[in-house]
């Protein structure tokens, strides 16, 4: 576990804020998948010893969260709202333009491990639909064409930061 | 034309100029309301919010002032607040515009209530889809640190407290009030079953506690304002003040809009506010409340007869807006996030949309809704797909039939509803599909699977 020094006084500071320390074990997987990209089974085993807690109890989190992740994703995630008010404006075509113009197959990144694109449910941004983040960065109305843009400006580093998921 | 807006809390909201730091805030006379209310008991604080007959905001409705009463103030445990930003019901996006745009509305909200609660902590619970929302929050938090609204004897009063916020990670179930609870525990965010779970006596820690909604909180603020009884004049009795109703699909101006309770009326709110439907489109179907609700078909008719005995015979268009105005279709308005369709919409491949996002919710603690919501979203993808058989409508409402009043909670109901709705409602649709696909898999006509767009 090489932690950055930022992450592990971030995690020094979450602790205290709660009445019981178990309550810090999401913020802190948060800051770990910040640092690390995913949670490793040695992060899940570090984070139980910190909170005296047993790895299941950590795990089990990240087996139930949707935003917490095994294995490690692309460095620019794709999340396209998939729920109805979405939809109904197209967002499964976007969806299928951003795959194949960034190289996607579903539930999986790209070969260079570049990028991932994934579905996602209602972002609540619902009157802008389609929905579509990236990485940390909103994006709204993304019809097909705008879809194409936008992976345009994921290639070349223009749309969102690095994940802070 | 419709009423006009009536903005209180999107007062600041998108006005050129106003921006989410605290100078903005205090330009516009921000804080001033905490001052008033650190002035006053915390007892005097609540009786306020009950004469204000402010309902709950999140989703069922419940008067805020009736569930602070409900507090166990004799435990002698920490009172705990917690404000619910997990927005995570679908068609639902007002919380974001407040958090974004007007953070501080909120914090001072909270303040005020967490005084008038005597609970020194409280956390904002933030769907982990909102980074950015988390980061404006955390700063908004600090900058009022920074002035002493926050913190240890705010403004020189006995008074401390602090707020944090607390992510989530992209699990709808969070936005239950004790699925969101065991999710602060640190816990998987399974509900709690009530009795004798209720939060307001065996909350966060089994302390007391109260969850409120982010606009419900934001409220507070101006009831403070107003005061309780001239808050309650404002909208229809039972359904005072104004409602943030989030208008998204097929209408040309979909968009947040405050209004009185009992303003206008659906057809009004489509027509007039949202500029209608696309050229040459028709109404089929609106969601009332969020995509939990059942369905509203556009020519059906309402009747039945009111509280005060009056029958009423009423169209889609001519609900009123506010809680019980909507509750008269039969359907709920919930958390406000009201979905159009137009008569473009396949309502098979809509219902199996739906179905799939609560298929892919369910927390999976009740054999009901784990089993019947993924049965559900199964048949519904086929059908959607060019495999429909006739008897799957008789199906679908065998499996939905089985899981409301089944479950430890209210997510049972809405993984029932939809279908229900849909299925009873645009039955001929279902069949239809059923049979075109048949026909088409014998060589006729049926919607080939390039044509699906909604699953
Ligand atoms: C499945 C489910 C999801 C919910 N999601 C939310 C939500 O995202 N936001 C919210 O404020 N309330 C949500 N609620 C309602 C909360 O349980 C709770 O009633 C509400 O936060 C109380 O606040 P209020 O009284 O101010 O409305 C949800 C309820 C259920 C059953
Ligand atoms: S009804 Fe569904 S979501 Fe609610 S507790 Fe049971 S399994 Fe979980
Ligand atoms: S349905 Fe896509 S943001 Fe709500």
């Amino acid at each position: 576990m090489n932690l950055k020094q930022e992450t592990l006084q971030k995690i020094e500071e979450v602790i205290p804020r709660y009445p019981e320390k178990r309550s810090a074990v999401l913020p802190i997987l948060h800051l770990v998948q910040e640092d690390q990209g995913y949670i490793s089974p040695e992060a899940t085993e570090w984070i139980a010893g910190k909170l005296e807690l047993k790895p299941i109890n950590v795990w089990e989190l990240v087996t139930f969260y949707p935003m917490l992740r095994d294995k490690p994703v692309g460095k620019k995630v794709v999340r396209v709202c998939r729920t109805l008010s979405c939809a109904l404006q197209g967002s499964y075509r976007t969806c299928e333009t951003l795959r194949e113009a960034l190289n996607c197959q579903p539930d999986d990144h790209s070969p260079d491990g570049e990028f991932t694109v994934e579905f996602a449910e209602c972002l609540a941004s619902c009157h802008a639909a389609p929905v579509v983040m990236v990485n940390d960065d909103l994006y709204e109305r993304v019809d097909d064409n705008r879809a194409r843009q936008l992976a345009g400006e994921i290639r070349n580093g223009k749309a969102g930061p690095a994940e802070t998921a | 034309m419709a009423a006009k807006e009536r903005r209180i809390i999107l007062k600041n909201i998108d006005r050129p100029g106003y921006g989410n730091d605290i100078d903005s805030y205090l330009e516009h006379g921000g804080y001033e309301m905490l001052k008033r209310a650190l002035q006053r008991k915390p007892e005097e604080l609540r009786d306020e919010v009950k004469a204000s007959g402010v309902r709950g905001r999140g989703g069922a409705g419940f008067p805020a002032g009736m569930k602070w009463s409900f507090l166990d103030f004799k435990s002698g445990k920490p009172i705990y607040l917690v404000c619910n930003a997990d927005e995570s019901e679908p068609g639902t996006f007002k919380d974001r515009q407040i958090i974004h745009k007007d953070p501080h509305q909120l914090i001072e909200g909270m303040l005020i209530s967490a005084y008038a609660i005597t609970a020194k902590l409280a956390f904002i619970y933030i769907r982990g889809e909102f980074p950015e929302g988390a980061g404006i929050l955390e700063r908004a938090i600090e900058e009022a640190r920074g002035a002493n609204f926050l913190g240890a004897n705010i403004l020189g009063s006995d008074f401390s407290c602090e707020i944090y916020v607390h992510r989530g990670a992209g699990a709808y179930i969070c936005g239950e009030e004790t699925g969101l609870i065991e999710s602060i525990e640190g816990k998987r965010p399974y509900p709690r079953i009530k009795p004798p779970y209720f939060p307001a006596a065996l909350g966060l820690y089994m302390c007391p506690t109260i969850v409120n909604n982010v606009e419900t909180l934001c409220n507070v603020k101006h009831i403070v304002e107003m005061g309780g009884e001239a808050y309650a004049k404002i909208g229809r009795p039972g359904n005072t003040g104004t409602r943030i109703w989030c208008v998204s699909g097929h209408v040309r101006k979909p968009g947040y809009y405050e209004f009185e309770g009992g303003a206008l009326t659906l057809g009004e709110l489509i027509y007039d506010v949202c500029g209608g439907l696309h050229p040459d489109r028709k109404l089929k179907a609106v969601i009332p409340g969020g995509s939990s609700m059942k369905i509203l078909r556009a020519d059906e008719r309402f009747r039945g007869k009111d509280r005060e005995g009056n029958e009423y015979d009423l169209g889609l268009e001519d609900l009123v807006l506010d809680f019980d105005g909507i509750a008269l279709s039969g359907s709920l308005s919930g958390s406000g996030g009201i979905m159009v369709m137009d008569d473009s919409t396949d309502m098979v491949e809509a219902l199996a949309n739906v179905s799939s996002f609560y298929a892919h919710e369910s927390c999976g603690q009740c054999t009901p809704c784990r089993e019947g919501s993924l049965w559900l979203k199964k048949i519904l993808e086929r059908m959607a797909r060019g495999q429909a058989r006739l008897e799957d409508v008789d199906l679908l409402k065998s499996v939905a039939d089985q899981i409301p009043g089944r479950t430890i909670c209210a997510f049972g109901e809405a993984t029932a509803w939809p279908v229900q709705s849909y299925v009873s409602k645009f039955r001929d649709e279902f069949i239809a599909k059923a049979e075109q696909q048949a026909a088409g898999r014998t060589g006729g006509n049926g919607r080939s699977a390039e044509q699906v767009r909604l699953v």
